[in-house]
């Protein structure tokens, strides 16, 4: 017994050691006063300076957080409609449209996206990858909010009813603050999914515009510098306060995905 | 049915936005590719005009045969099935035993624990592609160490990076998560009860995994392996990154057809047949996983 559990946990460990030790060492190297990422030789802010007067990079992340407040936006409201509506109301399509973009390997929808917008001549740049950014978040955003949905005692929304609030009233007040938690989630994820994407927006971006995942990208693609570093401890950092906050407001949502 | 009629213009009123919106960006622009794969490709990229100038229509099979005629297309396709069954497999071995020991943990810790497995999931997937750039870097301790350890039995130095090796690590550390959140949710579930009834009657603990524990847990295992493999088998950021010259999957063909040789109808094909042959092992894993999972019900 004791020996198995001696095993167990060395095998846990390991496992937490190969997800964390990589993280690690980008966070580490981002302080290091080196241009090679091999040894520890120095304390330093250095990288984070060169950051600031990156006005590439500063672009780009001023584009990302754009696109990722209006896609969170867009797709809160219309991802919370999908969960009221799927829990309340039988729409045969809703379901399978709003999961199947999860279920399917992103590059799909990345390529689609890309034939149907240059097809309509659509101009790729900020709003084709804002509009497809929308596309994927919806369903995270139902899921959540139908969850929510689902642990609700319904029999709040009929004594509402029965003291005549109208349907929509009832929603207001009694539905929409119960939800809520859920929806601030949703909101919450839709923005990270969105300010993290690589794939679909490498399709829908075009030549000219640049997000901050683009950016390292092309960064890594061309050499490797502390400067992609200091930039992922960043985002890093920002992605793990949206993510700590989201799941303080609504635990389920660490089960959603 | 004078009541049902609110009831349906509000499901509408409800359900309508997001729906037509996903119509419009989802449904629409995947039915687009499908017919683009039966096209054929423009002279300057994208596709020919629908009609030609001899009044004929546009449509054939070319795309289609092409895929299947070379061996070229084909070896992609299976190379990438293979790697990402490596990579469903490598994350099985390493996602059980934590699955099992979260599952055993006290209940006010696994919470945290399981927080720790997500958390670097959400981190930013080209990140973590980087990092092992870094890690697996000729400058870095790794492969000091391994080509110190070859120079001492005489053997040419090797890059890590840049190979296949790389590749599957970085499959296997990107969808590690999504192997061990199911398995989790099955284990949990388990009734302690079958385990200390086969200790009384003697089954040792090897016994006792193999005959109790794992065969409970196949829908588990089904529905980790559908979450692990779909994704990994579309995958083109990873190959693009940390892979060699004869790491080209399918997702960089796909990459390839639409952004450099702008071959859209060919494109098309790979990434429709790349998206059966994914949502169709998944979906066999499933069936396997209900009949498993009803076979144990009833021994």
């Amino acid at each position: 017994m004791r020996r198995r559990r001696i095993a167990l946990w060395t095998a846990a460990i390991v496992a937490y050691a190969f997800l964390y030790l990589p993280l690690v060492i980008v966070v580490v190297y981002s302080f290091n006063d080196s241009r090679l990422n091999a040894e520890w030789v120095g304390f330093t802010l250095d990288w984070y300076r060169k950051l600031l007067e990156n006005d590439e990079m500063i672009a780009a992340a001023g584009n990302s957080l754009l696109i990722a407040l209006v896609a969170s936006l867009v797709s809160t409201a219309l991802g919370t409609m999908a969960g009221v509506a799927m829990h309340r109301y039988r729409l045969r399509l809703l379901p399978v449209l709003v999961l199947a973009p999860i279920a399917i390997p992103e590059i799909l929808m990345g390529v689609a996206l890309l034939i149907f917008f240059v097809l309509l001549n659509f101009t790729l740049g900020l709003v084709s990858v804002a509009l497809a950014h929308i596309a994927f978040c919806i369903g995270f955003v139902a899921i959540v909010v139908r969850a929510r949905l689902a642990g609700m005692d319904e029999s709040l929304i009929e004594a509402a009813r029965d003291c005549g609030a109208t349907p929509w009233q009832a929603f207001v007040r009694v539905t929409l603050p119960l939800i809520m938690p859920g929806v601030a989630a949703g909101a919450l994820m839709a923005f990270t999914l969105s300010i993290d994407d690589f794939v679909i927006s490498f399709f829908t971006a075009g030549a000219g515009t640049v997000t901050l995942p683009l950016q390292i990208y092309s960064m890594i693609k061309i050499a490797v510098t502390p400067e992609v570093n200091a930039v992922s401890t960043l985002l890093m950092l920002l992605t793990l306060v949206l993510i700590v906050v989201a799941a303080r407001i609504s635990p389920s949502l660490l089960r959603t995905r | 049915m004078d009541a049902h009629r609110p009831v349906s213009w509000r499901k509408w009123a409800v359900g309508g936005p997001p729906l037509a919106y996903l119509v419009v960006f989802f449904a629409i622009p995947t039915l687009i590719m499908a017919a683009a794969s039966f096209r054929s490709p423009g002279e300057f990229g994208g596709l020919a005009p629908l009609v030609g100038e001899d009044g004929s229509l546009d449509i054939t099979l070319e795309s289609y045969v092409r895929l299947v005629e070379g061996t070229v297309y084909l070896e992609v396709f299976v190379k990438s099935i293979a790697y990402a069954l490596v990579t469903t497999l490598a994350c099985l071995a390493l996602a059980y035993p934590l699955a099992v020991l979260i599952a055993q943990s006290p209940r006010k810790y696994r919470d945290l624990m399981l927080l720790l497995v997500i958390l670097p999931f959400w981190s930013n997937f080209l990140i973590r592609i980087y990092a092992w750039m870094i890690i697996l870097g000729p400058n870095a301790a790794l492969a000091k160490a391994i080509n110190g350890v070859r120079a001492v039995f005489g053997a040419e130095p090797v890059s890590l990076l840049f190979s296949s090796f790389a590749v599957l690590v970085c499959l296997v550390y990107v969808h590690l998560p999504f192997m061990v959140l199911p398995l989790y949710a099955n284990l949990e579930k388990h009734d302690r009860a079958l385990l200390d009834a086969a200790q009384d009657l003697g089954a040792n603990a090897w016994r006792r995994f193999w005959r109790i524990t794992f065969p409970l847990s196949l829908p588990g295992v089904y529905a980790g392996a559908a979450l692990v493999f779909i994704p990994a088998l579309g995958i083109f950021a990873i190959p693009d990154i940390l892979g060699g010259p004869n790491d080209t999957l399918i997702g960089n063909l796909i990459k390839q057809q639409f952004l450099e040789t702008r071959d859209w109808p060919f494109g098309s094909v790979l990434s429709i047949v790349l998206t059966v042959a994914a949502l169709a092992l998944a979906g066999l894993a499933a069936w396997i996983g209900r009949r498993g999972s009803a076979e144990v019900a009833r021994a």
